[in-house]
C-alpha cells in the first residue's frame, strides 16, 4: 500500500528551458517528505514529475530517472495514466469538480476505473471521506454539491477523492496555503494519519509546516536568477531544521534570505 | 461570459467575507458616474423588455381581428386562404415544415459543433486553434443568402442521389416515403440549417470549452483520467449551460431563419395530399410570410400572416424558456 521513490538525476525542461537540474532522492515509504524552499526553485515542477502531471503543461519532458519501487515511471511502456492512478495528487486551491455531489467527486476516480457496484462504491466513499476526516461533516448532504462545502473541506474532498483509488502514494502541493489556521490544522493531523497507509509528499511554503508534519525535509533553491531549481539538502527534518550542512539552508530557515 | 452559460463572472466571484456578490444598488456609491452608468443600464434593461412586450401586442392585435374572421381551424387545418369573403388558414403545414426542418438542423449541428469544439480546444495543436477558432468565427459571420446559393447551386446535386439511396432503402419508413420531389426538401433544408448553424454552436461551445478551470481538468487527470474522461468529467459538465444556450440561439436561427429557405424550399401546390415524409416539400413560418410579402393588402389577409408571425415567436419563445429551465435546475451544481 506504500512504496518507496528513487528519483535519479533528474532534469525537468519546459520546452528549451531548464526548470530543475540533477536531483537525487529517496522518499521513503508510509512516512511524510517535505519540499521546502523559495518560490520558483522549482518544488512543484519536481514534485509533478512524480506523477508525470508536468506533461499536461506544453513543452514539459524530462531527463532521468525514477523508480517506484521496481517500476521505472518513464519507462516507455508505462502508461502515465496508470503512473497517475498509482501516484494520487491533492492542488494548491481546492478543486472538487463543481457540477458532482460529494459523493460522486470522492467516487469519480472509482468509476474511472470502472467500479459500478453500488455497494462497492457507498463503502469506499465512506471510509474515504471517514479517513479524511470529513465524514461526519457531510454524511447527511452526500448528494449536495462539493462546491457547496468550506475552503478546507472542499480540500478535505479532495484529499478523499484522492485516497479514494488506492494509490500508494499522495502528493499534496501546497494543500494548506488557500486554508484558514483551523482548516490547515485539520489538514496538518490528517497527514499525520495518512502516513500509516501512504506515503506522502507535501510542498509548502510554511516552515513551521514542514517541521510540524514532516519527518524528513527537502531543501529546494536557485543557484542564482534564471538558472534551473536543485536540490540543496535532504535528510531527517530535524537535523535540517536543528542542524544544516549546507549554508544556504541555514540562511532559508532562519529566515536570513527568501 | 455571462450570455453564454448563463452564469456571470460576478456570481462565481465571492464578495468579502463569504456575502453573496454585491450586485443592485448594494454595489453603488451612490456617487454621479455610479449613477449615471446605473441609470443608463436601468433604461437599457428596461428599454428591451417594453420593446419585446410591444411586439408581443403589436401580433396579438394586428392577428386576433383575423382570426376571429377565420373559418378554418387556425392551428389544425393545412388551407392557406386568407383572402376572400370566407378567408379560411391553418398553420399545420408550416409547423410541421419549420419544426422538423429545425430538428434535423440540430440533431446534426449539435453534436458535430460540440465535437469540432472539443477537436479545437483539447485536441489540435497550438498552432492550429488560432487559426480554427479564428475560420469558425468567420464562418458564422457570412450571410445565408451565400448559404442559400451554395445550397442550390453546389449541394443539390450532391445530395440528390443521396435522397434516392436513402428512398430506396428506407422509403418503407414514412419519414422517408418517396414524394417525387427532389431539391428543397425538409430533409435537404434541414442539412443546409445544419450547417448554417454549426458555426455559431461551435463557435460559442468552443468559447466556453476554453474556459474549463485548469484546476478542474488537472484534478481529473490526477486520478488518471484518460484525456477522453477527463473531457467527460471536467470539460463537458462545465460546458454544459453554455452548449445549451449556444444550441438554442442556433435553433432560434434555423427556426426563423428566412432566405435561404425561401430560396430553396420546394413550396407545395394547393391540395397536394398529407404525408408524413422528410422528402417533401413545403414552406416554413419564415418563408410563407417572406413570399407573400406583395399580397398584404387587407388587414385580415395581412392579419392572417401576423398570426403565423406570432407562433413561431411563441415557439422561440417557448424553446428559449425550457432551456432557461433546463440551466437553472442544474444551477446548484455549476457555482
Amino acid at each position: 500500500m506504500a512504496k518507496r521513490i528513487d528519483v535519479s538525476d533528474l532534469n525537468v525542461y519546459y520546452g528549451s528551458f531548464k526548470a530543475v537540474e540533477g536531483v537525487s532522492m529517496t522518499v521513503e515509504p508510509r512516512s511524510v517528505t517535505a519540499f521546502i524552499g523559495p518560490s520558483g526553485c522549482g518544488k512543484s515542477t519536481f514534485l509533478r514529475t512524480l506523477n508525470r502531471m508536468h506533461e499536461v503543461i506544453p513543452g514539459g519532458r524530462v531527463e532521468g530517472k525514477v523508480m517506484l519501487d521496481d517500476q521505472d515511471l518513464y519507462a516507455s511502456s508505462m502508461d502515465p495514466v496508470t503512473v497517475r492512478r498509482t501516484v494520487g495528487m491533492v492542488f494548491q486551491r481546492p478543486n472538487p469538480f463543481p457540477t458532482m455531489s460529494i459523493y460522486d467527486n470522492v467516487a469519480a476516480g472509482l468509476r474511472l476505473n470502472g467500479v459500478k457496484n453500488k455497494k462497492t462504491l457507498d463503502g469506499i466513499v465512506e471510509s474515504s471521506l471517514k479517513g479524511a476526516n470529513l465524514w461526519n461533516e457531510v454524511k447527511d448532504r452526500l448528494s449536495k454539491p462539493g462546491a457547496g462545502l468550506s475552503g478546507g473541506q472542499q480540500q478535505r474532498l479532495c484529499i478523499a477523492r484522492a485516497i479514494a483509488v488506492q494509490p500508494q502514494v499522495l502528493l499534496m502541493d501546497e494543500p494548506c496555503s488557500a486554508l484558514d489556521p483551523i482548516s490547515t490544522l485539520a489538514i496538518e493531523d490528517l497527514v499525520n494519519e495518512l502516513k500509516n497507509e501512504f506515503t506522502i509528499v507535501i510542498v509548502t511554503h510554511n516552515m513551521q509546516q514542514a517541521a510540524r508534519v514532516s519527518d524528513r525535509t527537502a531543501f529546494f533553491n536557485l543557484k542564482a536568477t534564471g538558472e534551473p531549481g536543485r536540490l540543496v539538502e535532504i535528510g531527517d527534518t530535524t537535523r535540517i531544521f536543528n542542524n544544516p550542512t549546507e549554508q544556504a539552508t541555514e540562511d532559508y530557515i532562519s529566515g536570513r534570505f527568501g | 461570459m455571462s450570455t453564454v452559460t448563463g452564469v456571470s463572472a460576478a456570481d462565481q466571484v465571492p464578495g468579502p467575507d463569504g456575502q453573496k456578490p454585491l450586485q443592485g444598488d448594494r454595489a453603488s456609491t451612490g456617487r454621479f458616474g455610479d449613477r449615471l452608468f446605473g441609470g443608463a443600464a436601468t433604461v437599457s434593461g428596461v428599454l428591451v423588455i417594453a420593446l419585446v412586450t410591444l411586439i408581443a401586442v403589436f401580433l396579438i392585435v394586428q392577428a386576433v381581428p383575423a382570426l376571429m374572421d377565420n373559418s378554418a381551424n387556425f392551428f389544425t387545418s393545412r388551407v392557406w386562404a386568407p383572402g376572400g369573403d370566407q378567408p379560411a388558414f391553418g398553420i399545420l403545414e408550416f409547423l410541421w415544415t419549420t419544426v422538423t426542418a429545425s430538428t434535423i438542423a440540430m440533431v446534426i449541428a449539435v453534436p458535430v459543433g460540440v465535437a469540432v469544439a472539443l477537436f479545437i480546444t483539447q485536441y489540435a495543436p497550438t498552432w492550429m486553434r488560432r487559426a480554427a477558432a479564428g475560420l469558425v468565427d468567420l464562418l458564422a459571420a457570412v450571410p445565408s443568402i451565400v448559404y442559400g446559393l451554395w445550397g442550390l447551386i453546389a449541394f443539390a446535386p450532391v445530395f440528390k442521389p443521396v435522397q434516392g439511396w436513402i428512398e430506396d432503402k428506407l422509403g418503407w419508413f414514412p419519414l422517408f416515403a418517396p414524394t417525387g420531389i427532389s431539391g428543397g426538401t425538409i430533409f435537404f433544408i434541414g442539412i443546409v440549417l445544419a450547417i448554417m448553424v454549426l458555426p455559431i454552436v461551435t463557435a460559442l461551445s468552443r468559447e466556453v470549452f476554453d474556459q474549463t478551470p485548469t484546476a478542474h481538468k488537472e484534478g481529473a487527470l490526477a486520478l488518471g483520467a484518460t484525456q477522453w474522461e477527463m473531457i467527460r468529467t471536467a470539460v463537458l459538465p462545465f460546458g454544459r449551460p453554455g452548449v445549451i444556450s449556444a444550441s438554442m440561439l442556433a435553433l432560434g436561427r434555423a427556426l426563423g431563419e428566412t432566405i435561404a429557405v425561401t430560396f430553396l424550399v420546394s413550396a407545395l401546390s394547393d391540395g397536394s395530399p398529407w404525408t408524413w415524409s422528410l422528402f417533401n416539400g413545403g414552406e416554413t413560418f419564415a418563408s410563407k410570410i417572406a413570399n407573400n410579402a406583395a399580397e398584404f393588402s387587407n388587414p385580415t389577409k395581412t392579419g392572417a400572416y401576423i398570426a403565423a408571425g406570432l407562433v413561431l415567436f411563441v415557439l422561440t419563445f417557448v424553446v428559449n424558456s425550457i432551456a432557461r429551465v433546463v440551466i437553472e435546475r442544474r444551477k446548484a451544481f455549476t457555482e
